[in-house]
Order: C-alpha cells, then sequence, then structure tokens
C-alpha cells in the first residue's frame, strides 16, 4: 500500500495545472497581458511571468509564477519579509499590505492580480529611524511582545486611522478583528491605536 | 532524545523539589564564614503588606551590593519601552523565517496519514529525480515521542514505528517550496497497519491496542512537561506519581464537609504565530542555524551530540523569534532534518512546518480528567486533599495536572496521584505552565463549591489555608480594585437571560534557576557598552530587562545599552520558559557590569590624578581606558539563603456574562494580581499578564484540537477552526503587581510568563457558577455544553 498525502488540491496547484487563462481573471484590467512572454496565446504560465510592481513608491521588476501570492513575492522574491506568512489561507491577517490604501491579506492575493496597483507594506509605513505614528505608538505602549503579528496590526491600525482619526474602542476592535495574536498584545493595541488617533495619526 | 534538557533538567529539579511552604526565617543559619563570601543585609518583605526588613544573607565575595527597593531606583522597576520595538513595529526585525541565504533550498516532510504502522520500505527514487530537488532525508529516529525503555522489546527495523499520524517519515529539500512540496508526494511508503487507540478514555480499557509494545518513557523539556523514566507502566497507563503525605482517609473522617468532583479539560496547541523550523547551514569548519527556539543553548547541544559535533563548531542563532509557549525548546525533527538535507545538498535548507504541520504536531497541550475530593472542618481549615489525574500526552509523557493540589493549600493529609495515558496522537509538550492550568480548574472550582458548603466567603476560605503572604496580599488588592465585595452575590441572582457572575481562583509556580546564565558586559573607549548573551527573547522582553540592568549599574540610559543575544557564540543564556528566564540571567547581567565597571575604574584610576571616580561619566572614565575595551563575563551566582520564596503566584478575578439563550460565554473584566520577585519592568510585565489571562480564556472558551476518529488526521489544523481568541473577544484587564522581595539573588527578580495563565480558566468557570448555579466541570465550555449543564438541550447534544 503507498501513500499520499491526501490534502486535496489547493489554489496555488489549481492555477499551476490549468495554467491561466487571461479571459478568466482580472489579469485583463490589469494590464498585464502586454508584459507575458507569449503575448500571441493569450495565456501566462505556469512557468514564471516577468511583471512589474509598484511597492512603497518604486517600481520592482520580477519574474513569479502565476501561482505566487504576493506575500509570497514581497518575502521570498524581493525579501522584504515585514509581512509575516502564517496561516496562508486568510485567517490571521499577519501578511496585511495595502492595495491602492485598501487592507488585503497578501496571502490571498496573487501577485499577478496586483497590476497597476500600489502595494504599501510595512516597509513602507515608516522605518526605525522614521516610525509612522501608529508604530511609534506600538512602541509606547508596548503593543509588540513577539511581534511576528505586529506588522499586520499595525497595517489594521493605521488603514482604520487614514479612514476614521477619532476611533471608538469599539472601532479599534472591529479594525484588528481579523488579526491573531498569540501573545495576547489586544490591550496594548487598543491603547496604541487611540493613542495615536489622539496624536493626530 | 534531548541530552541537554535532561542536563537541564537535573538542575532545575535541585530548585524545584516538592517542598512545602516554608517560612521566612528571620535570621539565617550561618556558620563560621566559607572564604570567598561576606555577609549582607539584603531587604526581605512586601511594600504595603508588611515594613519592608532585611535579611543577612552570605553572599559570594565578588557580588555586588545589595540592590535597594524599586523606589529608590532610576530604571528597573519602571515602565522602559521595548528596547527592539521599533524593529518588530516596522518590519525590520528578522526572524528565523524570513532568514535568506544565498543558494538557500527549501524543505518540506513527508507526514504519515496513519495512526499506527509498520514500515516495510520508504522508495525515494522519483522526488529524487524530480526537477530542482537536492536532497531526500528518510527520518531514523522521532525524536519527540516517548522512546521504548528496553529496545529489545521493539521490531528490529531501519525504519521507526509510525505511532501518529502526521509523524514525519521523510523530507525533500529543493530550489523552491513548491518542487519540495511535489517530490515529497512522490516519496512511497510501504507499511503494515497496526491496531490503534485516539482517546485517553478507550486507551485506558484492558482490551485496548498498545501504543507501546513495552514501557515507554519521553524526557522532560526545559519548561516542564515529560515525565520520570521510574514510574510503572500497565498496558497504555503509566503511574503513577504519587506524593503523599499525612493519611487521606483520616483527614476526610475529620471533616465536616466535603468536596467531591470530576473535571475533564481538552487537548490545546500552542498556536505561536511563528512555526518551528530553522535555516541550517552545513559548512565544513561550522554548522550554522537560525532557530526559531526558545533555547538556542539546548538546540546547539543536541544538533552537536546528535551529528558528533564539538558544540564549539555549531552555532545557533535566535536574535527573534516568533512565540513558543513551551513547544520549542529542543532542535526537533524540523531542526536534525534541516541539518541532514543541508549536509546532504552542500548548501543552506529551510524547513518551517506548514500551519497545518504546526497544528497537527507541533506540540499540545495533553488533555485531563481529574478527580479531586477535598474536606474541611467548619472554620474552613482544610483537612485532606486527594487528587488523582489521567491525560494523554499522545505518544508522549507530562500530562499529570497536581501541581497546584500540591504545592497551593497548606493541608496535613494529601495523596495525590498522575498518570500518563498513552494514545496515537501526537506528542504533548511543555506548554505555559504544563499541568497547572488544568489542575487549577479541578481544584479552585473544588475550593469554590467547598466555599459555598461552609457559607464562607471564597476568599475568606483562601485566607485560612493559604501560607503565601504574597498571596494573601494580592487577595486583598484584588477585592479591591475589582470591587468584589460589590460584586459578589448569590449563584443565579439576574432574573434575565443574561446572567452575570463573578470568581476568583489562584496561582502557584516555582522559582525556578537556570545555573548555565552568563553575560559579558564590555565598556568601549568611547563609552559605548554592550551585552553578549545566548539568551533568547520569547517575547517577554528580557533583551530591555536586560538593557534596564546594565543601566541602573553603569549610570547610564537603557538605550545606550547595546544589548546582542540570540546567538550561542555569546555566554551560555538560560532557556525562555518555566517562568526562569528572568529570575536566572538578570543577577548574571548586574554581577558582570559591576565587575566590568571595577575593571574599568582599576584600569583608569591611576590616570585621574586624584579625582573622584563617581564625580566622572562612564564616557568621561572610558576616555581615559590605555586600552580599547574593558570586559567582564559573569555567571549565575547560586541562590543566596536556603529555601524561601520558592513559589510565584497570583490571583485573578473574573467578570462574566452567560447567555442563557445562545450559550454564550463572555468574560467581561479581568483584574490580575501577581507576584514576581522584583519586579523589573511594568509595561512589559503587564503585556506577559494580558497574554496569560487572554491564553486562559481562550483555554477555556474556545481552543480544542478535534482528530478523525477512523485517522488520527487533526481536523481543525488551522486558525479558523481551532478558534483563538481574537480582538473581538478581549475584555478589560488591570494588571497589578506586587513587589515581593526575598533576598534570593543580586537583582532578586522573578519571572511571570506561567503564573500568568494559570488561574483564568478557573476564575471563569467559579464566575460562570457565580453567574448561573451552575458547575462547569468540562473545557471548553462551548455553547452547546453550556447549553446541555443548563438543561437548554438534551443530554448527548454536546459538541
Amino acid at each position: 500500500m503507498s501513500e499520499k498525502q491526501n490534502d486535496g488540491v489547493s489554489r496555488r496547484q489549481f492555477l499551476r495545472g490549468s495554467a491561466l487563462t487571461a479571459a478568466g481573471t482580472a489579469i485583463l484590467n490589469s494590464g498585464l497581458l502586454g508584459q507575458t512572454e507569449s503575448p500571441t496565446s493569450n495565456a501566462v504560465g505556469p512557468g514564471p511571468v516577468p511583471i512589474t510592481m509598484r511597492i512603497n513608491g518604486k517600481d520592482h521588476h520580477v519574474s513569479v509564477e502565476p501561482r505566487t501570492t504576493l506575500a509570497d513575492a514581497l518575502r521570498d522574491t524581493l525579501h522584504m519579509t515585514g509581512s509575516k506568512v502564517v496561516c496562508d489561507r486568510g485567517a490571521c491577517s499577519a501578511c496585511t499590505v495595502w492595495l491602492d490604501g485598501m487592507p488585503v491579506n497578501s496571502c490571498l492575493t496573487f501577485a499577478l492580480d496586483v497590476g497597476q496597483r500600489e502595494v504599501t507594506t510595512i516597509e513602507g509605513l515608516g522605518t526605525p529611524d522614521h516610525m509612522h505614528p501608529v508604530q511609534a505608538a506600538f512602541v509606547e505602549y508596548d503593543a509588540a511582545q513577539c511581534g511576528y503579528c505586529t506588522p499586520g496590526m499595525v497595517m489594521s491600525t493605521a488603514a482604520l486611522l487614514k479612514s476614521n482619526p477619532n476611533p471608538t474602542l469599539e472601532d479599534v476592535q472591529h479594525a484588528v478583528r481579523g488579526n491573531l495574536c498569540r501573545c495576547g498584545t489586544y490591550p496594548k493595541v487598543f491603547e496604541a491605536a487611540l493613542a495615536a488617533a489622539r496624536k493626530g495619526a | 532524545m534531548a541530552p541537554a534538557n535532561r542536563q537541564q533538567d537535573k538542575k532545575k529539579q535541585q530548585i524545584k523539589e516538592e517542598p512545602r511552604a516554608v517560612k521566612e526565617k528571620a535570621q539565617e543559619q550561618t556558620a563560621a564564614q566559607k572564604p570567598g563570601t561576606r555577609n549582607e543585609s539584603v531587604y526581605v518583605g512586601i511594600p504595603g503588606a508588611e515594613a519592608l526588613t532585611t535579611i543577612e544573607r552570605t553572599v559570594p565575595a565578588d557580588e555586588p551590593p545589595p540592590l535597594p527597593p524599586n523606589n529608590q531606583l532610576k530604571y528597573i522597576g519602571t515602565r522602559v519601552s521595548r528596547q527592539d520595538g521599533r524593529f518588530k513595529t516596522t518590519g525590520a526585525a528578522k526572524y528565523p523565517s524570513d532568514t535568506h541565504l544565498p543558494n538557500m533550498l527549501y524543505g518540506k516532510f513527508l507526514s504519515s496519514i496513519v495512526p499506527h504502522a509498520r514500515v516495510s520500505s520508504v522508495d525515494t527514487s522519483a522526488a529524487e529525480k524530480y526537477p530542482g530537488v537536492r536532497a531526500v532525508h528518510v527520518i531514523e529516529n522521532d525524536l519527540l515521542s516517548a522512546q521504548v525503555l528496553d529496545k529489545t522489546k521493539e521490531v528490529q527495523s531501519k525504519y521507526p514505528v509510525i505511532r501518529y499520524s502526521g509523524q514525519p517519515i521523510a523530507a525533500v529539500a529543493a530550489t523552491s517550496a513548491q518542487a519540495a512540496q511535489e517530490a515529497a508526494r512522490l516519496i512511497k511508503v510501504e507499511y503494515e497497519q497496526l491496531p490503534f487507540v485516539l482517546g485517553a478514555d478507550e486507551a485506558r480499557k484492558e482490551d485496548a491496542p498498545n501504543v507501546f509494545p513495552a514501557p515507554a518513557a519521553q524526557p522532560e523539556t526545559a519548561g516542564g512537561g515529560g515525565g520520570g523514566a521510574k514510574v510503572p507502566q500497565r498496558g497504555n497507563v503509566r503511574g503513577p506519581e504519587r506524593r503523599e503525605r499525612g493519611d487521606v482517609l483520616k483527614g476526610l473522617a475529620a471533616s465536616d464537609v466535603t468536596v467531591e468532583g470530576e473535571f475533564r479539560t481538552q487537548v490545546q496547541t500552542h498556536s505561536a504565530l511563528e512555526a518551528h523550523g530553522v535555516v541550517a547551514d552545513w559548512k565544513p569548519n561550522m554548522l550554522t542555524v537560525h532557530a526559531s527556539t526558545q533555547s538556542t543553548m539546548s538546540v546547539r547541544d543536541e544538533l552537536a551530540t546528535i551529528f558528533k559535533l564539538p558544540k564549539s563548531k555549531v552555532r545557533v542563532l535566535t536574535e527573534y523569534m516568533g512565540g513558543g509557549f513551551g513547544a520549542k525548546f529542543g532542535a526537533g525533527n524540523v531542526g536534525v532534518v534541516a541539518v541532514h538535507l543541508s549536509k546532504k545538498a552542500g548548501a543552506p535548507v529551510k524547513l518551517f512546518s506548514d500551519r497545518r504541520e504546526e497544528h497537527w504536531t507541533g506540540g499540545n497541550r495533553p488533555d485531563s480528567q481529574q478527580r479531586v475530593k477535598i474536606g474541611a472542618t467548619k472554620d474552613g481549615k482544610l483537612q485532606a486533599i486527594e487528587f488523582t489525574s489521567h491525560g494523554t500526552a499522545g505518544v508522549g509523557t507530562g500530562a499529570g495536572t497536581a501541581g497546584p493540589a500540591r504545592a497551593m493549600y497548606t493541608c496535613a493529609n494529601l495523596k495525590t496521584e498522575e498518570y500518563d495515558v498513552f494514545t496515537n496522537a501526537s506528542p504533548g509538550t511543555a506548554f505555559r505552565a504544563p499541568g497547572h492550568p488544568p489542575g487549577c480548574f479541578a481544584l479552585e472550582q473544588a475550593m469554590d463549591e467547598l466555599a459555598e458548603r461552609l457559607g464562607m466567603d471564597p476568599l475568606l476560605l483562601r485566607d485560612v489555608n493559604d501560607e503565601s503572604p504574597a498571596r494573601r496580599e494580592e487577595r486583598r488588592i484584588g477585592v479591591e480594585k475589582f470591587g468584589w465585595k460589590q460584586k459578589f452575590r448569590k449563584p443565579n441572582s439576574d432574573p434575565g437571560p443574561v446572567k452575570h457572575g463573578v470568581g476568583v481562583a489562584q496561582a502557584v509556580w516555582y522559582r525556578i534557576v537556570n545555573m548555565d546564565s552568563a553575560v559579558e558586559v564590555r565598556i568601549n573607549r568611547d563609552g559605548s557598552v554592550e551585552t553578549r548573551s545566548a539568551v533568547q527573547d520569547i517575547g517577554g522582553g528580557i533583551k530591555t530587562v536586560i538593557a534596564q540592568v546594565v543601566a541602573e549599574e553603569l549610570g547610564i540610559e537603557p538605550r545606550n545599552v547595546q544589548v546582542s543575544i540570540g546567538d550561542t557564540v555569546s555566554p551560555p543564556g538560560p532557556p525562555s520558559g518555566g517562568s526562569m528566564t528572568t529570575t536566572s540571567i538578570t543577577p548574571a547581567v548586574r554581577n558582570a557590569a559591576y565587575k566590568a565597571k571595577q575593571h574599568l575604574l582599576e584600569q583608569v584610576k591611576p590616570l585621574l590624578k586624584g579625582r573622584d571616580p563617581a564625580s566622572l561619566t562612564l564616557q568621561q572614565l572610558a576616555s581615559k581606558l590605555p586600552i580599547e575595551m574593558v570586559s567582564a563575563t559573569a555567571r549565575r551566582s547560586p541562590e543566596y539563603g536556603k529555601r524561601e520564596g520558592m513559589f510565584l503566584g497570583g490571583v485573578q478575578f473574573a467578570q462574566v456574562a452567560v447567555d442563557t439563550e445562545t450559550g454564550i460565554v463572555k468574560v467581561e473584566h479581568v483584574v490580575a494580581v501577581h507576584d514576581c520577585g522584583r519586579p523589573m519592568n511594568i509595561l512589559q510585565l503587564e503585556s506577559q499578564v494580558n497574554g496569560g489571562v487572554l491564553q486562559g480564556i481562550s483555554y477555556a472558551l474556545y481552543e480544542n484540537r478535534r482528530l478523525d476518529r477512523n485517522t488520527g488526521i487533526m481536523v481543525n489544523p488551522n486558525l479558523e477552526q481551532y478558534k483563538i481568541l481574537g480582538a473581538m473577544e478581549t475584555p478589560k484587564i488591570d494588571a497589578h503587581f506586587i513587589e515581593h522581595y526575598i533576598a534570593r539573588s543580586s537583582t532578586d527578580a522573578g519571572g511571570i510568563g506561567e503564573p500568568a495563565t494559570i488561574p483564568t480558566a478557573a476564575a471563569i468557570a467559579n464566575a460562570f457558577y457565580n453567574a448561573t448555579g451552575v458547575r462547569m466541570r468540562e473545557l471548553p465550555m462551548t455553547p452547546a455544553r453550556v447549553l446541555a449543564a443548563l438543561g437548554s438541550l438534551r443530554q448527548g447534544a454536546t459538541a
């Protein structure tokens, strides 16, 4: 009797197996088609496809397989490892980045689907020497313990404060309700978010 | 096997015996002064509760002078923000899973999908030919399972017996993660299935299939878990580990009131956000391993033993790590297999568990079935505690839960028996205060019931039976901060469908010291200061505490202390576990800083032309150095005194709302009052207590590992079906700390990680009772169980 893994077909294997036809995806709208290796066939992949992504205000030219998620492209191809991959299926939000200012799970976003949209990652929000006010508040209020959920938590919080500069505690809870933290930083995250709002982040 | 852990255990056990609380002696008996020592008056007491006094201690001659109480210190005991916070919040912090090395390969396991089988062959040929594959390794030894003690009782085979679904069989390293995953599926395993048993109740039956053919044992880990080797085993049941004093039957006979109950708890997975894993880089002159671990030293020592390398040729690096909670002490299968793959491929290999593997086989807190019987006279004085636990750590051991029953209360007649039950499930590991949250869930509910039967306030019952001066003060503070007297009403007082209630429960844990705790402090000629140790920061913030101690000693600011940790080329550091890190390493830090300053003064005094060194800053002094740097390395001194203050504790108060129509329990407020010797950093202590409380709520209400009954495969190995607490379930938490000076070291600091999570589930259960008049004897308190307990659902409909 031989043994085989039984965890079924993942979305990536599915994409890998079927290649990617432009008709079935958002790629048509993204302007990506012109950049593929075989513009005449309307199909890309399953091998690496050259794309350009605008990340933190800079264009990055990378070559990725169609099954590559934005999270993996950031981490493994571009070595921008601030965004963390924890559940790899949209349950924990550790990989949160912004697409045109909207927080998304980069583990559920294919790199090829980013298209012309502007990617903002945790590295683009601030740096250790020039922290975004939310990052500074997280430090001041000790909203990071092990720190692995922190980049995602910061991205969700900063997105909230952009759209709602005067949030209530409940607003903050809702904004980070998808961000799981096992160390239990939530109370300090709430404090930090409200303090950053008071300071006009 | 983990020889490093065993060594640590020996040391640990010397300190963590099974003591009765020993009263503080006013005067330590000191015979003729030993050479190399001096006597010092060191502070003892709890400010606020009692006047601070001093006690005479014999200390090593080169110890720094005793540290005054926190109110006289500048940095220690204050709210210093985390030194590495700006790296963690900006994504600049590099975790082991963020490591990228040139030509790095990606590893992937092939794991068993059957729970018990004998492997006859493993064919890797197709995997080896798969494009991108650079190495394949077949596992020779499952490092995490208990081992049959008499090796001749195992059927001899080149492959280990599969004893749980998810047990790794082989692994592949390839140029991409996808190629590794695809190739791992091509490995063909021939095996003969054996009868298996998954549930602890079934495994205890006479005719249950045997998980092991003969008695087996698992080594303890640095954070607890595992169990002694000299315990009887019959079938799958290993035990009892028995502790006894007095005569329980006599005690029960002398009691006016007795309370008896059975309590059950579930298997909980650690669910650290960073999975187990390493990047291993085998080079002829040095093995370098970037490991997500709670103990760089254990990983180094284990790999050195397994690969027959001198320790000097193994370097383990853990500058950051994304959570552990007890599951990440040794190299584990993941570390050892990654090194094999790297050695075979001649390239660095990154091997991390995926989330499914992490949940399924990354360690867990064993389940429990506990019977507790306690008796007391009318005045509330406990006359007897009888406690029996059975639990399964799968193919591991360490499921005992009697710790709180043995160590919390004064009782002349005590009998505890702990049994491990082997099942064909992945091995349990240490998990934040092994045995204590379930043990507390049982004991503290029994105490609550006893208080009611006696017509006593539950806090008064504890005053009568608890000798700990720290918990006495914690109860006093908690009662006031929580508003206990206003909130504690008769059970089931709310008339509406949503019922509110309050409950209290206590924690006991051990002051554990790891003597392999050392630090180097360097003062450079430009006045900059560096500190080095192999100790790692699990998230508790030891890096910042080290900076505070050095800053306090040298009269500089914490932010000006460069702290380099998590590298085994530095002096050895303790594991991050058992609440031992701060206890163990801060005295070494202080002693090293003190000595470095002395070396500095020795060097520059002749050059000061009679000026008082105290009138100069550290930078001014250092600028006079005739050499580039002075340095001192200090290790942990033995504890001052004998057995005083061997325990850590805490008291938690919870308020819950129980919706009797939906069965949903909401925790609304928790007040947690804790002791940890001298508190070092209030901000970080609050964070750890928040974490302990929130994990406790999560354990009480949501978490439950489920295995498929036909295959043993975990059916909820992810973060949406294995539910952990999130922001919406986070209540208001108030953390308070007492200063508990016990004169045991040059910092007198203790830990907080374990006690913070011990009493939470018990406090919630007691609050549930207070709300509804119904006692929850099983965790987690899911809506279905709550409704069943409240009688709204038919019996047997529990989930």
